[in-house]
């Protein structure tokens, strides 16, 4: 029986800015930073919450050849390559710090449903990500 | 040259998201294309090339999209909707309405409930294909256009 999500990924088209967005703007701490070759294992995670990983992917050799990494390229900057959602204990005020921190590429401005209130930003390479403070009324989605 | 194509493609995803932002103002190609640094005459070639439909549907879409939505959780007018999704003209909605979802707004509100999901995932999953495209029409009528690109529409 699978019992917990531990790794996923988001790709990326570099890491070093990539860390900077996720970490510095988003608010999300370094996990792994583990160099072998040209290979470099790094993650990222909700502080905290040490046990899901998000590793920040750049498409490129040893992975993938050359022309795949060029047809991945082409899709994150498209947004076609999924998203993360997080959850947060006050969306209207993460929003305000990021946009204190200078992100400006939101997707929806905090929004109230009957489930909670939630915002969407992209990440600087055009990844969806959406950020949901959920209602008291719906456990279902804590 | 492909770091050129994957700036132009971020460019124009992040006019494709003002479109979704800002659908119910009285959005023109002229600012759309400003978001994503293109010149006028080029923006919705290149839209179309990248996404695969002209700003100008990808935009009515989005707008009838949301006319689902409140058709279905509100009890508002088809006129006020009209207007809240960003039409300036109750003749332009029901027919682009009917074109892209096959029926008129009030059969459309007639058969169907709220649904209960997430907001994002309601404009992600059930921005309408369009009917007569769907069933092979191909949609090569000329439409007129209310976004300054009627031409565009139908380039090959």
């Amino acid at each position: 029986m699978i019992t917990k999500l531990n790794v996923t990924s988001v790709r990326v088209l570099d890491q070093n800015e990539a860390l900077d967005f996720y970490v510095n703007k988003l608010g999300l701490e370094v996990g792994r930073d583990i160099k072998q070759g040209s290979f470099r294992w790094l993650t990222v995670r909700v502080p905290g919450d040490p046990g899901i990983e998000i590793f920040l992917e750049e498409p490129g050799p040893p992975v993938h050849d050359e022309a795949t990494a060029a047809q991945l390229r082409e899709l994150i900057t498209k947004g076609a390559m999924g998203s993360l959602v997080f959850l947060a204990d006050d969306v209207r005020g993460l929003y305000e710090t990021l946009k204190a921190r200078g992100v400006a590429d939101f997707t929806q401005e905090p929004t109230e449903h009957f489930y909670g209130i939630d915002m969407g930003v992209r990440d600087p390479f055009g990844n969806a990500i959406r950020i949901l403070q959920p209602a008291k009324v719906a456990p279902e989605l804590q | 040259m492909s770091r050129q194509v994957e700036d132009l493609n971020r460019r124009l995803l992040r006019a494709r998201d003002a479109m979704d932002r800002a659908y119910a103002e009285p959005l023109d190609i002229r600012a759309v294309a400003a978001v994503a640094y293109v010149s006028e005459a080029h923006f919705s070639r290149t839209f179309r090339a990248v996404f695969g439909e002209t700003p100008h549907r990808y935009l009515q879409r989005r707008r009838v999209e949301r006319s689902m939505f409140l058709l279905r959780e509100t009890d508002r007018s088809v006129t006020d909707i009209c207007l809240d999704v960003g039409f300036n003209s109750l003749g332009t909605f029901s027919r682009t309405f009917r074109q892209i979802v096959g029926e008129t707004p009030s059969d459309y509100r007639g058969g169907h409930e709220p649904m209960v999901a997430p907001n994002c995932f309601q404009m992600t999953a059930t921005r309408p294909v369009v009917a007569a495209e769907a069933a092979g029409a191909a949609g090569a009528a000329t439409r007129s256009s209310s976004f300054g690109e009627a031409a565009a529409v139908t380039a090959p």
